[in-house]
């Protein structure tokens, strides 16, 4: 399908779209406008100069530390319209934003093109996505406030690089006012985004199969999204190549709505028997996992 | 059966965001979108 060629370009376009107001990357301030309170289906940190929408991950963390706090005060905001908006695009369409959409993704994509000695990562990875999710995510934002009950965005302001990548170094590199206050603090966060940038020119999508907690969420409704990828039991003669496309290291002709497929279709494109399909709002005949035969 | 769970969730989401919006969270996320975020950048 023609389609499915041209990946990269809605990546690209994606990419712009959420990131339009260019011209403040030059004048070290961010975006304002309404649709700031829109939540992207992407890992688009909202300090990010350009940026025309909000975090979903920044803003439920923000909503998690503020709810001891709004509790207090007698407000009920918690946190439902985050958690309707990723929910929204999950049912949708599982982690298909995170295949087609996501900027971050495009960088690690891109970052793999360059030549050098390549590497798997291991399965067991990913349950590290899970314990990010739930623990610095969730939890901390949670737990961990101060005495007036207000929390903290655990995730940004300890592991994101993203938030490093397209908030900090582009305000700390135009405004001089944000550079001064740089401290450790930045410097950690400049370490994790460099050991994550080699990662990427190391191994396919590290960040999305190891750390996002965007992905992971999303992942939750890959099986029951609207969205939904097909193998033809018939047609499928288990050759294997979809697998050897695969960036996440799956196996589509055998889960083919698994959590962890980022749903780019690759093994749709490559499949020479048009075994794996996908369909939006149809029914499908159940398809069943079956063993690899070697 | 799946379908409808599919739909079911879509609906709930929708039903989430209504809520949402009635109690003033999107004020709530704008707020924290146009504003730096230091913990975001690194500095705070």
């Amino acid at each position: 399908m023609k389609i499915l060629q041209k990946r990269k370009w809605f990546q690209s376009l994606s990419a712009l779209l959420f990131n339009l107001n260019i011209p403040l990357f030059f004048k070290g301030a961010v975006h304002k406008g309404q649709t700031k309170g829109i939540c992207v289906p992407i890992l688009n940190c909202y300090s990010c100069p350009a940026a025309l929408g909000a975090c979903p991950i920044g803003a439920l963390q923000h909503s998690l530390a503020n709810l001891r706090f709004n509790l207090s005060l007698g407000l009920y905001q918690l946190g439902l319209y985050v958690i309707g908006s990723l929910s929204l695009v999950g049912s949708l369409m599982g982690r298909l934003p995170c295949g087609w959409l996501c900027p971050f993704g495009l960088i690690q994509e891109l970052l793999y093109k360059i030549p050098s000695p390549k590497f798997k990562i291991p399965g067991y990875v990913k349950y590290f996505r899970y314990a990010v999710l739930i623990i610095f995510v969730i939890l901390m934002p949670l737990l961990l406030v101060d005495s007036l009950g207000l929390g903290q965005t655990w995730f940004c302001k300890l592991i994101c690089p993203a938030g490093t990548l397209e908030a900090g170094i582009p305000l700390l590199a135009a405004n001089p006012v944000l550079r001064s206050q740089a401290g450790l603090l930045f410097a950690w966060k400049f370490f994790i985004l460099i050991a994550f940038l080699i990662w990427m020119i190391l191994s396919l999508r590290p960040f999305c199969r190891a750390i996002c907690p965007l992905g992971t969420i999303l992942g939750f409704f890959n099986k029951v999204s609207l969205f939904q990828m097909h193998v033809d039991d018939e047609k499928c003669t288990q050759c294997g190549l979809c697998t050897q496309v695969c960036p996440v290291g799956l196996d589509p002709n055998i889960t083919p709505n698994s959590s962890d497929c980022i749903r780019c279709l690759k093994c749709i494109d490559t499949c020479t028997y048009g075994a794996i399909d996908y369909s939006f709002l149809k029914k499908y005949p159940v398809t069943r996992p079956k063993k690899m035969s070697i | 059966m799946k379908r409808k769970l599919s739909l079911f969730l879509f609906f709930l989401s929708v039903v989430l965001i209504i809520i949402g919006l009635n109690t003033g969270e999107f004020l709530v996320v704008l707020e924290k979108a146009v504003t730096v975020c230091l913990s975001c950048i690194g500095i705070g």
